[in-house]
């Protein structure tokens, strides 16, 4: 395997919440615990689970956005906890993000190619003229008419919103782009256009992505990896193909078998999600999965699984998986 | 990535950098409640700035026509002193304006400046908070006869003494708006696009924070200029003999039952004063907003 363009170790991020100040002791939500990724050049991994596991916290500390609790981010060797400010701001250039909200990610007070030139005046020396042809070349890669360049966000639609920010996340021309979400606030038919703008995009400038989705049919569709978490937790990895296919996890197993289905298969024939996600502030104790889980015994009661060592990469983080697996050996 | 040899005439297109300010301010012509507003408002300071060439001595004693009536030479009557009283309410406007104008805007520059300050440090906010609670915990006109006791009575002195509990409103205000706009999206995408922290404050956080802050300070306005009407009807502004409309309703107090009329022309000019600088407020910050009025559509 090739030297990882980013990799985040051993993350935990927890947020102090509820009653400050002589209000007694605070509680602590753990938003990610003990979270591993890697992406390589050029690789798109794609991160999925339910609202609220954690997927955007990890998005903003992959970024540098926040200072993770534990645990440390490295871009191609360098740990981002450990840089200067202006370092920092500098490296900025070669990891950019795009937005769920294509309007609220866009200062209202500022047109297309003002938000299109903002990493450009920031992050390079360009001059004012190189900058305008660049803003100009830009909007035409992502099909941006340039008759809508001084329309200000409210202005435009929320397909062209999206173009903008994905304009502006390749301005700098970036290694990697972290996505949250950014398809899921638009129309379908939208959808399926940015969609494939990004994979062209990602194609042509040989970029790495790390695209989050609760959508699991838009994550098959783009992801090279899949990492599906629960809970601040990832609790499977792998090629996307291999973990579509042969899901080991039950929540992935369950994921899957929650995707609308053209001709779904009579009842019974695949789990479906029960229940809801257990509160992050008062995680279930051993597996965090166990009150959602088929499979749940005592053990998980208690311990709280591994991700286990690899298997023709594909990693999961379940006592009766690993049951299985060494039964099976 | 493309090469960049686009014809000239698109290249405009992405130079262009909209005003969304004027554009709005262009728009609010078309409103007449605005036009109308305005033209008082300006009506006022051209009053104020001509006021030698269209009214007489203000200050001109007349004992023998104490509080007269309406006259060729004094169109609105005399006061108690024989004042005329057209002549004191054109003067009037004079204080009246300055202290407005220059209360609105020695409340808003500090407070904004010490809002912005607040909202972006979690230590200093916090302590800066604390002082402004403490400040504000003081009736304001109690702080201003206060501060004009204690410094030397006169026109800047009732400035300072308005403009000062006016600030802590403003820096509550400033920041409370400007943690609002820095947990939007695009200002972490400013910061992700590698924004300076001052070009994060100046280009991003700030022109988003502005119409709100247009609002108070008109507000502020008018409550300054009740606060020197106020302060002059405690006798603790302006001395007497500088013609004010608060220091004329306050002369007029002594006399409310037979010459009502001397209370009602300073009252009705103040009122005039205080409705327009509000109307003007509310549009002027709806204008900031590009939102609100400019519209190309997709």
């Amino acid at each position: 395997m090739t030297e990882p363009l980013i990799s985040a170790l051993g993350i935990d991020q927890s947020f102090p919440v509820g009653a400050g100040f002589l209000g007694g002791p605070r509680r602590r939500l753990h938003a990610l615990r003990g979270v591993d990724v890697t992406v390589a050049p050029g690789e798109t991994l794609g991160l999925v689970g339910e609202s609220g596991c954690g997927k955007s916290t990890l998005a903003r500390v992959l970024l540098g956005l926040e200072p993770p609790t534990a645990g440390s981010v490295i871009f191609d060797g360098t740990d981002l906890a450990r840089l200067p400010a202006v370092s920092l701001r500098r490296l900025r250039r070669r990891f950019q993000v795009v937005f769920q909200d294509p309007a609220a990610s866009l200062n209202p007070r500022m047109t297309a190619a003002e938000c299109i030139a903002e990493p450009l005046i920031n992050l390079t020396d360009l001059s004012t003229a190189e900058i305008d042809a660049r803003v100009l070349a830009l909007a035409a890669s992502v099909g941006l008419g340039s008759h809508l360049l001084d329309r200000f966000p409210h202005e435009l639609s929320g397909g062209q919103c999206q173009r903008v920010g994905l304009a502006r996340a390749i301005a700098p021309e970036p290694d990697l782009i972290v996505a949250d979400e950014p398809v899921s606030a638009l129309d379908v038919s939208i959808q399926a256009q940015i969609l494939n703008l990004m994979l062209e995009i990602k194609a042509r400038m040989g970029l790495a992505m790390v695209f989050i989705s609760h959508d699991l049919s838009v994550v098959a569709h783009v992801a090279d990896r899949v990492a599906v978490m629960y809970l601040g937790r990832i609790v499977e990895s792998g090629p996307a193909e291999e973990v579509f296919a042969r899901p080991r996890h039950p929540y992935t197993r369950m994921l899957i078998g929650s995707v609308p289905h053209p001709r779904p298969p009579p009842e019974g024939g695949r789990p479906l999600p029960k229940g809801e996600l257990p509160s992050p502030l008062n995680p279930p104790p051993g597996c965090a999965f166990h009150s959602r889980c088929p499979l749940a015994d005592n053990r998980c009661l208690r311990e709280v699984p591994q991700l286990l060592p690899e298997v023709a990469r594909h990693r999961t983080a379940c006592h009766r998986v690993a049951e299985d697996a060494t039964e099976g050996a | 990535m493309a090469a960049p040899n686009s014809p000239p005439q698109t290249v405009a297109a992405a130079r262009t950098r909209r005003r969304p300010f004027l554009e709005s301010l262009a728009h609010l012509r078309r409103d007449p409640t605005t036009v109308v507003s305005a033209a008082i408002l300006v009506l006022f300071i051209l009053i104020a700035i001509f006021a030698p060439l269209i009214a007489g001595d203000p200050t001109a004693l007349n004992p023998i026509r104490r509080l007269g009536p309406p006259a060729p030479d004094a169109w609105l009557g005399t006061d108690q002193l024989g004042r005329d009283v057209y002549a004191r309410a054109v003067y009037g406007t004079r204080v009246s304006l300055i202290v407005g104008g220059a209360v609105a805007v020695l409340a808003a520059i500090p407070g904004v400046a010490i809002g912005i300050y607040a909202s972006m440090n979690r230590v200093g906010g916090a302590i800066v908070m604390r002082l402004v609670d403490a400040l504000m915990a003081i009736p304001a006109v109690l702080l201003a006869i206060a501060l004009a006791a204690l410094l030397k009575p006169g026109l800047p002195t009732l400035i300072i003494a308005i403009s000062i509990p006016e600030i802590p409103r403003m820096v509550r205000l400033v920041r409370s708006v400007a943690l609002s706009v820095t947990a939007q999206p695009y200002v972490t995408a400013a910061i992700a696009a590698g924004s300076s922290r001052s070009r994060l404050v100046f280009r991003h956080i700030l022109p988003n924070t502005l119409a709100p802050v247009i609002v108070q300070a008109t507000y502020a306005a008018a409550s300054a200029i009740i606060a020197s009407a106020i302060l002059s009807f405690l006798g603790v502004g302006t001395s007497p003999e500088v013609p004010s409309w608060g220091g004329m309703m306050a002369d007029a107090r002594g006399f409310f039952r037979f010459n009502p009329e001397l209370m009602f022309y300073p009252g009705l000019l103040l009122s005039v004063l205080l409705l327009v600088t509000n109307i003007l407020g509310d549009r002027l910050s709806d204008a900031l907003d590009p939102r609100k009025v400019t519209q190309k559509m997709p």
